[in-house]
């Protein structure tokens, strides 16, 4: 798969933000940027061509599920793949992330493995 | 009371003591005190109506069920939260120290095993290394860089691990954040306690309740904190997910 692809990071964690970076970034993947929550990743996502969206649910600001939603209903980013990665572990809230069509969905604690099974499962659907 | 008064009362005290009347002397005795500078009626009645308010008010906070669950589960499960967040962080610093002294072991071996090398080179640059040495030299050479290529995958595996060991903070951030809620709920009613006994009647809580109901996602699920209906593992989610047609 492209290793070139425009990658961003949402999270209200630095710390996770950086974790996720590096691994991405171990994966091969370099073309990465940050955002802090929904509110200032939704502008980054209307103007930056960006190729998979990697959030986190609980932000203050808007939440991850809202961005997700934002994401869906806006048709130059409807088909952009996106990757929950999220400590917020209810059936009911995968369940509601499933249908706001979410692409993939890891919760915290995760292991390196599985970051990466997630996103090849991702790009194997999305490229096929 | 006046010096007159006090005279007055302590002459009365005299004659009843005189006389051996015992009742009478008791109740000039207290008339006495209640009267003196310091204790008039009005500061008693006012002691005593606070006293009465302040046990009603915390009467009905022992009957009040948003204080009830406060008291009976919501304290307990902060204590259980705030442990999570102590063995979460000492498993973190564990790992990371682990790692640490890994990454030492071999940037030691790095460096005698260079330095050994770095000399006998330096002999064989003067030409002053027998032939036999150089032999040895060579397969010695041979030897650390491919234990090199070795350590230099081992360090970058142990700096991923030390890495991935701070992904606590995300998780113990949250918690904490949970539990700071949970003490300002308990703090805006202790106001309301102190409200109460200050006089000031207001409808208590409504504030506090409205808060709960704002309450947002549940965050990290803590073990031997009670949520419902929440998976306990990634594989978890990957069954809910395909059984959703994923």
């Amino acid at each position: 798969m492209d290793k070139n692809i425009k990658i961003l990071v949402v999270d209200d964690f630095s710390t996770m933000r950086r974790i996720v970076k590096n691994l991405l970034s171990d994966l091969g993947f370099k073309n990465i940027d940050e955002a802090d929550d929904g509110n200032t990743a939704l502008p980054k996502l209307k103007s930056g061509n960006f190729d998979f969206l990697v959030t986190d649910w609980n932000m203050p600001g808007m939440t991850g599920i809202d961005l997700l939603k934002a994401v869906r209903a806006d048709p130059s980013l409807a088909s952009l793949p996106v990757l929950m990665v999220t400590a917020e572990s209810k059936r009911e809230q995968i369940i509601e992330a499933a249908q706001a069509g979410v692409n993939g969905y890891v919760v915290k604690p995760f292991t390196a493995g599985t970051l990466e099974e997630k996103i090849n499962k991702i790009f194997e659907r999305v490229n096929g | 009371m006046d010096k007159t008064q006090r005279l007055e009362l302590a002459r009365r005290l005299v004659e009843e003591l005189e006389a051996d009347d015992e009742s009478r002397v008791i109740e000039t005795l207290h008339e006495l005190v209640r009267r003196s500078a310091y204790l008039d009626d009005s500061l008693f009645q006012e002691v005593g109506r606070l006293t009465r308010e302040l046990h009603e008010a915390i009467k009905d906070f022992a009957l009040d069920e948003d204080f009830a669950e406060l008291v009976q589960v919501d304290m307990p499960d902060a204590t259980e939260r705030l442990n999570y967040v102590i063995e979460t962080t000492e498993g973190a610093t564990h790992q990371t120290i682990n790692a640490i002294e890994n990454m030492m072991d071999v940037s030691r071996r790095l460096k005698t095993q260079s330095v050994d090398l770095e000399d006998k080179w330096s002999r064989f640059l003067a030409k002053d290394l027998p032939f036999e040495e150089f032999k040895n030299l060579c397969a010695e050479l041979s030897g650390f860089l491919q234990q090199t290529a070795t350590d230099a995958n081992q360090l970058h595996d142990t700096m991923n691990e030390t890495l991935m060991a701070q992904g606590f903070q995300d998780i113990t951030g949250q918690i904490i954040k949970k539990v700071i809620s949970l003490l300002k709920d308990v703090e805006s009613r202790l106001i309301d306690v102190v409200v109460l006994a200050g006089d000031v009647h207001t409808s208590k809580n409504d504030e506090a309740k409205h808060e709960k109901k704002m309450a947002e996602e549940d965050g990290p699920a803590v073990p031997g904190v009670t949520q419902s209906d929440v998976v306990k593992s990634q594989d978890d989610v990957d069954d809910l997910l395909s059984s959703l047609g994923f």
